[in-house]
């Protein structure tokens, strides 16, 4: 088996007697996008916040590039190459791009003073490399004016700084409109195409059905359907599937579980 | 539904090199345009200043022909620099301090003292620059760590500290006659060819302030946590400590202001300092720096209390009474508000 850039193994997380996530197996290969679908309170939230290391598991493992890691934490996290983009995008509005990219690591000479121009210069680089084309700004422009799939962009650039190789999007479209959505995922085509990896989180599948390489839907704190997206014909069939599953969890509480593939 | 985002575009690493090579276009690059974007709030409040002062010369050009009205207001006008520019800071970092009259006329009062009981006047300023940084420290802690709003704890600290003052000195003042003589008084506080020698400390100050604001990882932070504090948090900027940081500047420029309109004074009142709360307060908001942080300009702030130090001798210089003063204060302070209201929007 080849050996995954990250990978979960038997991940569990207990809040008291409540489980947040039964026993989670999951990896993500180098330079693949990840769609983590799931609805509000499937756990997501907690799953992402186990790998950025805000959050400890009650139990389990974590396997950095074929390498278990002991104490799992938010520097462990950051030193394996995960960078984390959260809901609230966490921007400054009233700042310029590259102040916003470098925000709390300033590049700085002798006595903290500014290297502007070299902050500049990597921030311009920076936004070529997700292909931010939009002809109207420079790393100069304030970020308040931006719309808000190139907010989104700004804050992916700032996640791809310093590397990283995995970046975690959690719900990077919601309250976007379809051509801004469509422009985030021109970013993250850009990211994967550099050979990061991204973990893409959406409650809705329409919304990463085409962007993911590969999908998994997480309900109630399980993994239900872990598929390829060349197995999946259609948009239609997945959703079938998942319907499938929330009417036989409901009814007997069982998960079925479909690695690399889907049975209608 | 996104179908239409992917367009079934190649899914290659090799993407289309003219896509990321081309766009990116920088029209704000013009130099000067992007130069007037960025310091519109200072070259608005210049504007101000500049048809304020118009007016009060075409009422009375004869007046303004003299020095000696300027001579007056570069007298006191750098008291009141070494407090407003900290004070840009402060605001920018989403907080207020209200406190510095009373920490002007602490840490004067520390240098009163040492000169008083004869220790060389140097010595004295440090020790009153010390007192101010440690009331900032003291005033921060109890806004940052104790979790107080800024506006009332401030306001709390002002009449605290200057009650403790007029407590132990009931009113008496302190006159520093040996100060003329120091090699002090003739670096901080005499003349050359004429012209106030605190104008060109207050003018460096502005100056260092200025790339300490925009040029350096502090005030990068501080605009950061002003504009965003969580998001600060985040990318893990210490908000906390750049708060306190914010309120020991804010101290340190107290206290070289206090010290330095003593000096002016040659004279150590237990009220020093008192007089400066609204005029500063109105300075930093007139020279464009909003009140809702993140933002700011300390150029701007400058411009601001020069403005607001002209209004009193211009109103009376073009020859109405001193009953019109806090009318023109008001109205100059309301016009510059809409103005830059109008010239910078808030995002959020």
């Amino acid at each position: 088996m080849a050996e995954h850039l990250i990978e979960f193994r038997n991940i569990k997380k207990s809040y008291g007697s409540v489980d947040a996530l039964g026993g989670i197996d999951l990896y993500v290969d180098k330079g693949e996008v990840l769609g983590l679908i799931g609805d509000n309170g499937a756990g997501k939230s907690t799953l992402i916040k186990i790998l950025a290391g805000v959050v400890k598991p009650t139990c389990g493992e974590i396997i950095v590039r074929g390498r278990p890691v002991s104490g799992w934490n938010a520097g462990r996290s950051r030193e394996a190459g995960i960078e984390t983009v959260f809901q609230d995008r966490a921007l400054a509005l009233q700042q310029s791009i590259v102040h916003n990219i470098f925000m709390g690591r300033e590049l700085v000479g002798m006595f903290g003073w500014l290297k502007l121009k070299q902050q500049l210069a990597e921030a311009d680089r920076l936004m070529r490399e997700i292909g931010f084309t939009s002809e109207a700004y420079t790393p100069r422009s304030i970020v308040g004016q931006l719309s808000g799939g190139e907010r989104q962009g700004v804050a992916i650039a700032r996640a791809i700084y310093k590397q990283a190789d995995l970046i975690v999007l959690d719900e990077p479209t919601t309250a976007l409109s379809l051509a801004e959505t469509a422009k985030v995922f021109q970013f993250v085509r850009q990211v994967r195409a550099s050979g990061r990896s991204i973990i893409l989180i959406d409650h809705n599948i329409h919304h990463i059905f085409d962007i993911a390489d590969r999908f998994a839907v997480l309900d109630r704190g399980k993994i239900v359907l872990e598929a390829d997206r060349s197995k999946v014909k259609s948009v239609k069939e997945l959703v079938g599937f998942m319907e499938h599953v929330a009417r036989a969890a409901s009814a007997g509480g069982g998960h079925a579980k479909a690695a690399g593939g889907v049975a209608p | 539904m996104t179908d239409l985002a992917d367009q079934s575009r190649p899914r290659s690493r090799t993407t289309k090199a003219t896509e990321v090579e081309t766009g990116w276009h920088h029209p704000s690059e013009h130099r000067l345009r992007r130069l007037v974007l960025e310091h519109r709030a200072a070259l608005g409040t210049l504007a101000v200043f500049l048809v304020m002062m118009s007016i009060f010369i075409a009422a009375n050009p004869a007046v303004f022909m003299t020095w000696s009205i300027y001579s007056s207001v570069l007298t006191t006008l750098p008291v009141a620099l070494f407090v407003v520019v900290p004070l840009v800071f402060v605001v920018t970092g989403g907080e207020i301090d209200l406190s510095f009259p009373a920490v002007m006329g602490f840490s004067s009062w520390t240098f009163a003292l040492l000169v008083q009981a004869d220790f060389d006047p140097f010595i004295a300023m440090a020790a009153a620059i010390l007192t101010g940084l440690v009331l900032g420290f003291c005033v921060g802690a109890l806004v940052v760590y104790a979790g107080l709003s800024s506006l009332i704890a401030t306001l709390g600290m002002n009449f605290l500290l200057r009650g403790l003052i007029q407590i132990v000195n009931e009113g008496k003042s302190i006159a520093l006659v040996t100060l003329g003589d120091s090699p002090a008084y003739k670096i901080f506080s005499s003349e050359i060819l004429g012209v106030p020698v605190q104008i060109f400390w207050a003018v460096g100050f502005v100056i260092f302030a200025t790339l300490l604001y925009n040029r350096h990882r502090f005030g990068a932070h501080v605009k950061a946590v002003g504009d965003n504090p969580d998001s600060a948090k985040q990318m893990g900027i210490n908000v906390k400590r750049v708060r306190v940081k914010l309120f020991v500047f804010m101290g340190i420029g107290a206290a070289i202001g206090g010290t330095f309109s003593t000096m002016i004074n040659f004279t150590w009142w237990p009220t020093a300092g008192d007089g400066y709360l609204l005029p500063v307060l109105a300075s930093v908001f007139v020279g464009g720096t909003p009140t809702w942080g993140g933002v700011g300009t300390v150029v701007g702030g400058a411009i601001g209390t020069l403005t607001v130090a002209f209004i009193q001798t211009g109103v009376v210089a073009a020859g109405l009474s001193g009953f019109y003063v806090q009318f023109f204060n008001g109205l100059i302070i309301i016009l510059s508000l809409v103005g830059h209201r109008w010239n910078q929007e808030r995002y959020r």
